[in-house]
């Protein structure tokens, strides 16, 4: 069975008068399936292609060759752009400049006011998604006076509003303080635990990624390595390699593990290190 | 000598009105020539309020700012000179780029100086190089230039003044991995060779830990350690308790230590970690 | 600073102003505009003065915001009042070369500085009690008659959102941007006019590139959420007159009749 979202041999370049340097490809082959319910990472370092690839889920790019099919659409069809748009949702990762209305809730209610849903249900969508990423009661507020985190709160229900099956979140934290990120990150993992909804989230901090349930890294506009995050982060140095950092847990088990301790393959945050450690002290 | 000496300072907004807000709440202390110091609090701490009032483009309400022993509104028409002693690179400072090549936007606070063309020159092939920009890119428009080479003509703009004492808030903002670890060899490479005083702002414990000679937490305004890296990271329950994490390095030799290991808990980089449980683990056997 | 200004800022709140219709609230602020100019003596003008006051109490907003609003213009209401007062006739009461100040022209200048300031504290009504997209969307409707002269309304509206929303975040980054410069030595405070429009270059360009960044965000993130300019919307908010709405009209009416009267019996202020 084919995922919920494929990418398939997906080439991608710029026009070439868009920046006027001579470009190369920002995609270069992309095979990708996404299935229903999955939490997926992309990681990369600037200029990698994740972004680009992030743009692709919801037609806003076009592939220059190869196919985007969103749950049986091809994105380059004109007819289901919409339907798409609907289904997919994309976060930006500038939290001031992808908010419309100068009410929290008015914001909220924009893609669902596009979509021509009643008002009474809009009312209810937007309630629900406020109370989704806990900023039900920043409702009547104006966005300026919020913080970065809770700005790029709202622009995820600006989208949840919507009910899509999927949201993208293109580097949504990257603008933003350790509170920040972690508020924006928690209600991510929360859509996705307990409502079930898609997830891809763009990142190049990794310990966002630990917590999805499979980290695809992109380098040079193709996929490198594409698992677990177990699977991913045991890989320490290919992952240097291609310009990535590791979390300096997993970075601190492989360097003892490779001088001969008995430690676990890999282990993800600093729980799993310091358990392991103290299996591997206490145990002497 | 201290090159810069701050006592009891104090900023209140809207001092009288009922939006009266005290940002920075009687803070002391003294930075010494040559010495990189960082700074960290999180948003709202008064970190970036603090470092506007140390380069005069803020005036403290109460409390003193020396700069090589001199009050720096001593005189408030020559606070111009001060910000040419107190360089300050702003978050983001790509974003203030405006002239039509890299040359010249680096040129633009040397010109404001008054200095000659000759030294001009000089001034901005020095600076464009420490932040690693070759001279192929000064006939440059600068906004051709990538997101991170952006971000080195801006603080090319501010090194090029030959600060005594350079500012950088957030200089790391939105990089990626490599480019931060690159941005931040620059700095410190920086502060080796010019042997002056450099003040890194940053809410990024890990690049915090690794360059800075000492560090001061801000919290609600007011200073809540100065004291080596080292020391700062060793008291990681009062950090964690004003909201502020420390490295992930450091917390896997607390939770260590709590479980009775005898692990040094001052621990900054994956690299020290390594060696200290290598030699716990080699002696234990 | 440049943030600090309060005029048209909307204040939440659940008054009986807050809760009128915004359509209402518009075609009442333009009624009341006209009587204020229609006054023609100082009982007509106490009377709208007054009667807005009246007003600015059923806001529930403390009258600090109001006089912060009037804060912004006060340049323009002291300026319009102080060159009424030269202009005028009647009894001389100070005279200097050809300045001079006549009993008619501090009437005048009295009567036209009042005239402004209930002008902005009732205008304020209305932006500090009707958020900006009701606003819009009141705007929006009301001029829907006009789509029949190809006016594009909804994209005049939806531009009108997104001036308002974004004017705070300009002068945010206005301020960014003049502290970076300035602390790479620009002079912005001093030299003559020439020197002082060359000094605003140095923020002008960034703040220009900053809005086509911003701009290009926007429509890319407007996109995302399926706009597709007016056809087919819904809105959350359903504008909808209610009995309040009647009982202003009749306040608004009563004023009216009240300012005509005034004018019809007491002698004219200024003419």
């Amino acid at each position: 069975m084919s995922g919920f979202i494929s990418v398939r041999n997906v080439y991608f370049k710029y026009d070439e008068n868009e920046n006027g340097a001579e470009q190369g490809f920002a995609l270069n082959g992309v095979d990708l399936e996404i299935k229903k319910g999955e939490f997926a990472a992309v990681v990369g370092h600037n200029g990698s292609g994740k972004s680009t690839l992030a743009k692709h889920f919801n037609s806003i790019y076009l592939p220059t060759t190869g196919d985007v099919i969103v749950d049986g659409m091809n994105t380059k069809d004109d007819d289901s752009l919409f339907d798409i748009r609907k289904k997919v949702g994309l976060v930006l990762q500038n939290p001031d400049n992808q908010i419309v209305a100068g009410i929290v809730e008015e914001d909220v209610a924009f893609g669902c006011e596009n979509l021509g849903v009643p008002p009474k249900e809009i009312r209810k969508r937007v309630d629900e998604a406020l109370k989704a990423v806990d900023m039900y009661e920043y409702r009547r507020h104006s966005p300026d006076k919020l913080s970065g985190g809770q700005k790029q709160r709202i622009a995820i229900a600006g989208i949840l509003a919507m009910e899509p099956e999927c949201i993208v979140l293109d580097e949504p934290t990257a603008m933003l303080d350790p509170r920040g990120r972690e508020e924006v990150i928690d209600a991510v993992t929360k859509l996705n635990k307990e409502r079930g909804m898609t997830v891809i989230l763009i990142t190049h901090y990794m310990e966002e990624a630990v917590l999805a349930d499979r980290v695809i890294m992109i380098d040079s506009g193709k996929v490198f390595l594409d698992g677990t995050p177990r699977e991913v982060f045991s890989k320490v140095e290919l992952l240097k390699q291609h310009r990535l950092d590791v979390p300096q847990a997993a970075e601190l088990n492989y360097k003892l593990r490779s001088c001969g301790l008995d430690l676990p393959e890999c282990v993800l945050d600093e729980n799993e290190c310091a358990e392991a450690l103290m299996k591997l002290l206490g145990s002497r | 000598m201290s090159v810069i000496k701050v006592e009891e300072l104090k900023l209140i907004y809207g001092a009288g009105t009922p939006f009266q807000k005290t940002a920075i709440d009687g803070v002391s202390f003294e930075i010494e020539q040559g010495e990189f110091l960082g700074i960290i609090g999180h948003t709202g701490s008064g970190k970036s309020t603090l470092v506007q009032l140390l380069n005069g483009l803020l005036r403290p309400t109460e409390g003193k700012i020396c700069l090589n022993g001199k009050d720096i509104w001593e005189k408030p028409k020559k606070i111009r000179e001060v910000r040419f002693k107190v360089g300050m690179v702003f978050q983001y400072p790509e974003y203030q780029l405006f002239e039509e090549t890299v040359y010249k936007d680096i040129a633009f606070g040397p010109k404001n100086m008054g200095l000659s063309d000759e030294e001009i020159d000089e001034r901005v092939r020095k600076a464009a190089s420490f932040t690693g920009l070759g001279d192929e890119y000064l006939q440059r428009s600068p906004f051709d230039l990538s997101g991170g080479e952006k971000r080195r003509a801006a603080i090319a703009g501010v090194v090029s003044m030959d600060p005594d004492v350079l500012i950088l808030d957030e200089p790391t903002a939105g990089l990626d991995p490599l480019g931060r670890d690159a941005l931040l060899s620059q700095i410190k490479t920086y502060h080796d060779v010019r042997k002056n005083t450099v003040i890194l702002v940053s809410h990024s414990m890990e690049d915090i830990a690794r360059i800075t000679d000492r560090i001061l937490v801000m919290n609600k305004g007011r200073k809540v350690m100065l004291d080596t890296a080292a020391n700062v990271f060793s008291r990681g329950e009062e950090l964690e308790k004003i909201g502020l994490r420390v490295p992930q390095i450091t917390k896997i030799m607390m939770l260590l230590r709590q479980k009775g290991i005898p692990v040094d808990t001052s621990v900054l980089t994956v690299e020290q970690g390594f060696n200290e449980i290598l030699s716990l683990a080699r002696s234990s056997v | 600073m440049v943030r600090d200004v309060t005029l048209g800022q909307f204040m939440p709140g659940q008054s009986v102003v807050h809760k009128l219709d915004a359509r209402t609230k518009l075609i009442l602020l333009i009624a009341i505009i006209v009587f204020i100019f229609a006054a023609t003596n100082y009982m007509s003008l106490l009377l709208i003065t007054l009667a807005s006051l009246l007003v600015v109490l059923l806001t529930r907003i403390s009258f600090k915001m109001y006089l912060k609003s009037m804060k912004v213009i006060l340049m323009v209401v002291l300026f319009t009042g102080i060159i009424n007062l030269f202009y005028g006739s009647g009894e001389v009461l100070w005279e200097w070369q050809f300045i001079k100040i006549t009993e008619g022209g501090i009437n005048n200048a009295v009567f036209v500085t009042i005239r402004i300031a209930t002008l902005v504290i009732i205008s304020s009504v209305l932006t500090f009690t009707t958020s900006p997209s009701d606003l819009t969307d009141g705007l929006e409707r009301l001029m829907k008659p006009l789509t029949v002269f190809h006016v594009k309304v909804h994209e005049i509206a939806m531009m009108m959102t997104i001036a308002l929303r974004f004017i705070p975040v300009l002068l945010e980054e206005t301020d960014k941007i003049m502290n970076a410069q300035k602390a790479r030595g620009a002079d912005m405070e001093s030299g003559g006019i020439i020197k002082r429009v060359k000094a605003l270059i140095p923020v002008l360009i960034p703040l220009f590139v900053s809005s086509f960044r911003r701009a290009n965000d926007l429509a890319m993130a407007m996109e995302c959420r399926c706009y597709n300019g007016g056809r087919g919307r819904t809105r959350m908010k359903v504008l909808r007159f209610s009995l309040n709405d009647l009982w202003a009209l009749i306040y608004v009416l009563i004023i009216f009749a009240g300012v005509i009267l005034c004018n019809i019996y007491f002698p004219a202020t200024i003419r």
